[in-house]
């Protein structure tokens, strides 16, 4: 694991806690929340200066907590429900869609919802088919709903305190494999505009590559090798999917001219077909033919025997900016077997060597 | 207890007035300007009056598709309702919602939602809020006997029950949902002991009888603030079909002995035979007051049809709150 001062998990906590001190309304609620594990170690720090007042252990009851946590927010409420894994919150979508979506706009905006779902999704270590799911793309369709996908613990720690004060119901999507990264962030409370989708994790001129949450990172990991053969990329992270702002993606491509997008989940209908979309109605030219990288279009084997290749890797990503920008050969096959290389050192499924199950 | 004579004269007065609007709409709606599908609560009056009489304008409650008698009784506006079912900006959702949307926050008619069982848990967690913010309201959920089917519906009375809030359930069973009968759907099983098994108080009422349900609120509110959920069980009927200004009786999807039984119950000729009894209902009063009523309806209804729809602009600024 990171070191724990600036961690992914730190700057999550540290956001509930200090976002909870602001004000008393915010309220955590999830199955979970108050055990000793406390959301990957996330809830204990709010529990311990708030107590089980502010922080709600709940029942298994995704539909009923979702509208719960909606009606207490028409009471001035800020409620933060969590669920360990995406997947469960499926179980709320009719609450989520229905009513907290368009409850502002359906009652003609005489009314706030002020609520937060968080959501981790998992992967690696057989979490499966329904363990793991990316489902960001399914969130962003509904108009009303503010979809927040955080990449670093510097972003994270933003745009959590962001979510909770904002007054829309927002879902913010984790990854369970960024809780084993850091970065710097101040340890003061912030925010970050929920308003301003892309942030520019790193400018370069010969290709732009688009990707948010764990695959951003992948992203960056690939555009250092590729730098050091010369081959500079502009990644840019797509923090906040709706609303969906993609000034700083077009200004982006209008200097690089070529485009790839790196998905967190499936390809077909996915928030790769969104932001393709956007830009052919821009009409912007560019020279490459827009590819995107997404996992295989089914759902995830547990097995690690059947989920190797499943997901992209930095060799994937390395392959296709070398495809693109007609990198030579031999160049091409350094930088796939230093992928390779650093790829070996840690198993597939694994997001660290530290990592000994069971999720 | 005893119920004065001032108090039934009021219940009499709620009954009516739900009644006498419901049928205006329903004569309105054939000029096909109400452009909104509308779920017309005549002949299950008796229920909204009953509780709301409990209620002060700081209780809240959530409601169902069948929502006009709740949001009159609760004392919701009714230039709003009329704007509402027109399409209006002056309606309570500005025209965005329809009929089956009704909301006025000066009385903390908090929302009705079509979706069976959907404003379930709203309610729940607005009583959660009321319990964290140690005020004294109650908060109120009406539903039909079908939303007891949804799997939401356990979630909340379990929740409900778990944290002990001050809720009250109110389930008017109409027995039917839309065509389908409660016998269909249940078979023998009855909903009191689904309810008594989730730990919720349960209170059933005669049917269609405002006083009794009057004084089971009573009791209800105390317990709820005292003690945590309770369950207001109402059996009703309504006479109309289940969407719509129409009687579908031809269709015969329900019993006509079943019919005759509950005309027979109707709530507000219940009363005014007990103000007869005890003589205190005056014919001519009454029918000043039914007429009252209607013009005021109907002034309304001419007011709604020359005031203005909502901008598109607006409309379109409405996704976000700012």
């Amino acid at each position: 694991m990171p070191n724990r001062k600036n961690s992914f998990i730190d700057a999550m906590s540290e956001s509930l806690v200090q976002s909870m001190q602001k004000d008393k309304n915010v309220v955590i609620l999830g199955e979970g929340v108050t055990d000793v594990k406390g959301i990957f170690n996330s809830t204990n720090a709010a529990l311990k200066k708030f107590g089980h007042q502010r922080v709600i252990e709940t029942p298994v009851s995704e539909n009923a907590l979702t509208g719960i946590q909606l009606g207490m927010s028409l009471l001035g409420k800020k409620p933060i429900l969590m669920h360990a894994r995406v997947d469960f919150s499926l179980l709320g979508f009719d609450q989520l869609i229905n009513n907290a979506s368009k409850w502002h706009y359906m009652f003609g905006g005489e009314m706030n919802v002020p609520m937060v779902i968080r959501l981790i999704i998992g992967r690696g270590w057989g979490q499966g088919p329904q363990h793991s799911q990316s489902l960001e793309s399914v969130f962003s369709h509904f108009p009303g709903l503010k979809i927040v996908v955080p990449s670093t613990a510097k972003d994270c720690k933003g745009l959590m305190a962001a979510s909770i004060f904002d007054k829309n119901p927002v879902v913010f999507i984790e990854h369970r494999w960024l809780h084993y990264y850091s970065s710097n962030f101040s340890k003061k409370f912030y925010k970050i505009d929920l308003n301003n989708s892309i942030d520019i994790k790193k400018r370069g001129k010969d290709l732009t590559i688009l990707s948010s949450s764990i695959m951003l990172i992948e992203s960056l990991k690939a555009a250092k090798i590729l730098k050091k053969y010369d081959i500079d990329i502009e990644v840019l992270d797509l923090r906040v999917l709706r609303p969906l702002k993609l000034d700083k993606l077009y200004s982006s491509l209008k200097k690089t001219k070529k485009f790839i997008f790196v998905d967190n989940g499936w390809k077909t209908f996915g928030i790769g077909s969104e932001i393709f979309a956007n830009i052919l109605e821009k009409n912007i030219f560019l020279k490459n033919i827009p590819k995107r990288l997404a996992c295989k279009d089914y759902p995830t084997p547990s097995s690690p025997h059947l989920n190797k290749g499943y997901y992209v890797t930095i060799k994937d990503i390395c392959n296709e900016v070398c495809k693109c920008l007609s990198v030579k050969k031999n160049i091409k096959s350094k930088i796939l077997n230093e992928c390779e290389h650093i790829m070996s050192k840690v198993p597939h499924d694994l997001p660290d060597l530290n990592f000994k199950g069971p999720f | 207890m005893k119920i004065n004579k001032l108090e039934k004269l009021k219940n009499l007065h709620e009954l009516t007035r739900i009644r006498i609007i419901e049928e205006e709409i329903a004569k309105e709606y054939k000029n096909q300007e109400m452009r909104c599908p509308v779920h017309l609560s005549i002949g299950q009056e008796a229920v909204p009056v009953g509780v709301s009489r409990v209620l002060t304008k700081k209780d809240y409650i959530v409601s169902t598709h069948r929502c006009h008698a709740h949001y009159i009784a609760k004392g919701g506006s009714i230039d709003a309702l009329i704007g509402e079912l027109y399409g209006k900006e002056s309606g309570t959702c500005k025209g965005i919602g329809g009929s089956m949307h009704m909301y006025d926050k000066k009385v903390n008619h908090i929302a009705s939602v079509p979706i069976v069982g959907g404003s379930i848990p709203i309610g729940v967690g607005i009583g959660y809020a009321i319990k964290i913010n140690k005020s004294k309201q109650v908060s109120v959920i009406y539903f039909g006997d079908a939303a007891t089917e949804e799997g939401v519906f356990f979630e909340s009375l379990h929740f409900a029950a778990l944290k002990k809030l001050p809720i009250i359930f109110v389930c008017e069973d109409n027995k039917y949902s839309v065509y389908t009968s409660r016998y269909e759907r249940h078979g023998k099983r009855d909903i009191k002991k689904l309810i008594k098994s989730m730990d919720v108080k349960f209170i059933e009422t005669k049917e269609n009888d405002v006083e009794d349900i009057y004084k089971k609120s009573l009791i209800a509110k105390k317990h709820a603030i005292l003690n945590g959920p309770v369950c207001i069980y109402s059996k009703t009927y309504r006479y109309l079909e289940h969407c719509g200004p129409n009687n579908d009786d031809n269709l015969e999807y329900r019993p006509k002995k079943e019919i005759e039984y509950w005309l027979k119950k109707d709530p507000i000729e219940l009363e005014i035979k007990k103000l007869k009894k005890i003589k205190i209902f005056n014919d001519e009063e009454y029918l000043t007051f039914c007429n009252s009523i209607r013009r005021k309806f109907i002034s309304s209804i001419i007011k709604t049809k020359n005031t203005k729809s909502l901008s598109i602009k607006k409309l379109e600024n409405l996704e976000y709150a700012k």
